[in-house]
């Protein structure tokens, strides 16, 4: 049953036609889901209450642990236990760090990297898919109905591989991708700053097991990101890290065993939490090989410690700033983001360098997810209409085409708003030339093997010319998600051809397309399947009202009318039985439009008996 | 003649309220929606209009339409949580048939 929200003043959707929007923060340590309600973004929860869901994915031979279930199988089948699968995101072999640390078994693929788990082989893709899955069904069991789409927040760094892979986890996992929203300005979104302030904005972004620095400049609702800048390997954990060290050196035990070593990792982790709010904290626990630790760690203690981690998040955060050619004083506001920045001694460093208090008053493990539901909800159109607000974000990274010298020519450049188009003119450089390749690169290095290359297509059948003849039209585009689509025309001829960039990451529409059919055949997911389901149910409920309305009040129409009720009623019937959704569904709305008179003036009899023997002044 | 929320939903209407940064209540109404009957109306007030009728209750203000009055009158507004969806819920004296959605009825 759908129990009802508080819409806006005129947005009360009519019944079962809520836009049900949600943000999904994908993220490398947890994720989360979020929605707006009664006109306020908040987080969705699993059973438990808890809102954040590990990102974790465990293959077990038959069937799929995820995310706190997973929380165990780190430690006892760690090859199949896939944790940061966001790190690989549109990633080759050759651009992940620190690969032959990891416990996996990694094949080697065109473009993207794959895992070899009890499953068999799994793109990041499809990893990811799982723990969306899992959000979008908690979505759907906390609004009550069928998502309309969701946006997807991704770092600002991402490039288009990283982009358009998150993108199809999120097809794969049944969801429509309203928008891919850049990370800090989901948050910055949360701080309500697009709608308020103009000026440059520091999102400083310290997680459980990475930092994002990024500068935004906000006008007139456009998030431009002036730089970003992080350290892929300084986060939480490592402060949990020096505070077992530290245990380590000073209770006195011997080396500890892997589970013993676990154990004491995980009480770091909660002696670092504790001391967020109270100036000292227990560090108690027995281990397996019979030692005991007993220690007492103060607020002081674990400041000194930490002290050289805290200073190195200041070193991203000025090289952002030299980049972006901007000094701390510039800065309006900074936001802060991700479980780590609630350590005091993080907020008391990057207040006094900025000169200013950051903003903290939303739960930092949250606004990333918060803003990216504030967002759909406005692109689902749930919002007033006076406070319709366009968000636009830019293009992270300049766009090119490879030019002779193998050099890159810049046809859309870094942080032009988007969607943006923009076209270049060029020419055939031998006699007679009747044919041209194009080599689509990302990046804002000049030589191309130093960029990212997305894609080659070719331009046939020019016609022979003279060398620089031809004029051929290059074009790029880039929609609102920052997916790009090239075409090249040759004007004079009409000649044409065009590509859209699926990055060269190995899946390619066919492959996605199928892995959306096996996803498909697995009960779950049947979506064809249960939206025939629920247009039946629809379809019975109006035939069943329209009977009733029919034999009460069937004297309000005339023969005409009746007779034109009564055939729609008999096709949409017959409908039903069939297996198409769409046609149930404009079967149902016809009929619904068509009785609107007669409710009404059912509507106006019920009224005036209910009004009949009061008077006016009574009600 | 009047409309009533439990205390329940009071609290969490003030709470909405609250958040929003502004509104005078909320609205409760009905309007058709084919021959499917009536559908619920929810939304947020910020200022009532002319034909409006306001009741108080546990300090909220409840605005409702004299025409929507006739199809509401005795209705309580509950807040419920079912599973991991929650909301508000019409209990409604004068629905008949209410679609198993909760969404709309029938007189
Ligand atoms: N009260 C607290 N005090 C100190 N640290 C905390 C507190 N609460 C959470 N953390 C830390 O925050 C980190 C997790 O942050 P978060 O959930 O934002 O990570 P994430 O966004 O998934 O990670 P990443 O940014 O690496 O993708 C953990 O190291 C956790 O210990
Ligand atoms: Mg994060």
């Amino acid at each position: 049953m759908a129990l009802l929200q508080i819409a806006e003043p005129g947005q009360s959707a009519m019944p079962h036609k809520h836009r049900l929007a949600v943000g999904i923060d994908l993220g490398t340590t947890n994720s989360l889901v979020a929605t707006v309600r009664n006109g306020i973004a908040v987080c969705l929860t699993d059973e438990q209450g808890r809102a954040l869901l590990p990102s974790l994915v465990h293959y077990r031979d038959n069937d799929i642990e995820l995310g706190f279930d997973a929380m165990n199988a780190r430690v006892s089948d760690p090859r199949n236990t896939i944790v940061s699968v966001k790190r690989f995101m549109g990633r080759g072999l050759a651009d992940v760090a620190h690969i032959e640390a990891m416990p996996y078994i990694f094949e080697e693929t065109p473009g993207m990297l794959r895992l070899r788990t009890a499953q068999g082989s799994k793109s990041p893709v499809e990893i990811s898919a799982e723990i969306l899955r899992v959000l979008r069904k908690r979505a759907e069991a906390s609004l009550g109905g069928e998502l309309t789409g969701a946006v997807v927040t991704v770092p600002a760094y991402f490039d288009d591989a990283q982009r358009q892979a998150t993108r199809d986890a999120a097809r794969l996992a049944g969801l429509h991708v309203l928008r891919l929203l850049n990370e800090p300005t989901a948050a910055a979104v949360a701080y309500g700053l697009d709608n308020t302030s103009e000026g440059v904005y520091a999102v400083f972004d310290l997680g459980g097991g990475t930092f994002d620095l990024s500068i935004l400049k906000l006008t007139r609702g456009v998030f431009e990101v002036l730089a970003t800048n992080g350290d892929t390997a300084l986060g939480g954990d490592d402060f949990d890290h020096r505070l077992y060290c530290w245990a380590l050196d000073h209770a006195r035990i011997a080396p500890p065993s892997a589970e013993d070593a676990r154990r004491l990792q995980m009480a770091a982790r909660a002696v670092k939490e504790l001391l967020t709010v109270s100036e000292e904290a227990p560090f108690r626990l027995r281990l397996d090989s019979g030692e005991e630790v007993d220690l007492t760690v103060t607020r002081t203690d674990f400041f000194e410690m930490t002290r050289p981690l805290v200073q190195k998040t200041l070193v991203p955060v000025k090289r952002a700033l030299r980049d972006a050619g901007l000094s701390p004083r510039d800065v309006k506001g900074v936001v802060m983001v991700g479980g780590a920045t609630r350590m005091p001694h993080i907020q008391r460093t990057v207040a006094e360098y900025f000169g200013q208090e950051p903003l903290t008053n939303l739960d930092p493990d949250k606004v990333v997810a918060l803003g990216a539901a504030m967002q759909a909800n406005a692109l689902a159109g749930n919002r007033r209409e006076d406070d319709q607000w366009l968000l636009l974000d830019v293009i992270p990274l300049s766009l090119g085409l490879e030019t002779m010298g193998g050099l890159s020519e810049k046809i859309i450049p870094r942080n032009a708003t988007l969607p943006v188009a923009r076209a270049q003119e060029f020419t055939t450089f031998k006699d007679g030339q009747t044919a041209m390749s194009f080599h689509i690169v990302q990046g804002e290095r000049e030589l191309v093997s130093d960029c990212r290359s997305l894609a080659r297509f070719e331009l046939r059948g020019i016609p022979p010319m003279a060398a620089g003849a031809a004029r051929i039209r290059v074009t790029f585009q880039v929609d609102a998600d920052g997916l790009l689509s090239v075409s090249a025309l040759e004007t004079s001829t009409g000649v044409e051809a065009s590509i859209h960039v699926k990055p060269s990451y190995g899946l390619t529409d066919d492959e996605i397309a199928a892995m959306l059919r096996s996803g498909l055949e697995n009960a779950d997911g049947d979506q064809a399947a249960r939206a025939l389901r629920e247009q039946r149910v629809e379809a019975e409920r109006i035939l069943e009202a329209c009977t009733q309305a029919l034999a009460a009040d069937g004297d309000l129409l005339d023969e005409a009318e009746r007779t034109a009720i009564d055939a729609l009623i008999a096709r949409l019937r017959k409908l039903t039985a069939g297996h198409d959704a769409a046609t149930l569904s404009e079967g149902v709305n016809t009929l619904s439009r068509a009785t609107e008179d007669f409710a009404a003036r059912r509507m106006n009899r019920t009224l005036r008996s209910a009004l009949t023997g009061h008077n006016i002044d009574e009600l | 003649m009047s409309i009533t929320l439990t205390e329940r939903a009071a609290r969490h209407v003030g709470n909405f309220i609250d958040k929003r940064g502004k509104g005078f209540g909320i609205r409760l109404g009905v309007k058709t929606s084919g021959c499917s009957g009536m559908a619920y109306k929810l939304e947020f007030v910020d200022q009532a209009l002319d034909d409006d009728l306001v009741f108080d209750s546990h300090g909220v203000k409840v605005v409702i339409d004299r025409k929507s009055l006739a199809y509401l009158n005795g209705t309580e507004l509950d807040y419920v949580r079912e599973g991991l969806n929650e909301g508000f819920k019409f209990n409604n004296p004068n629905a008949k048939n209410q679609c198993g959605c909760g969404e709309s009825f029938n007189v």
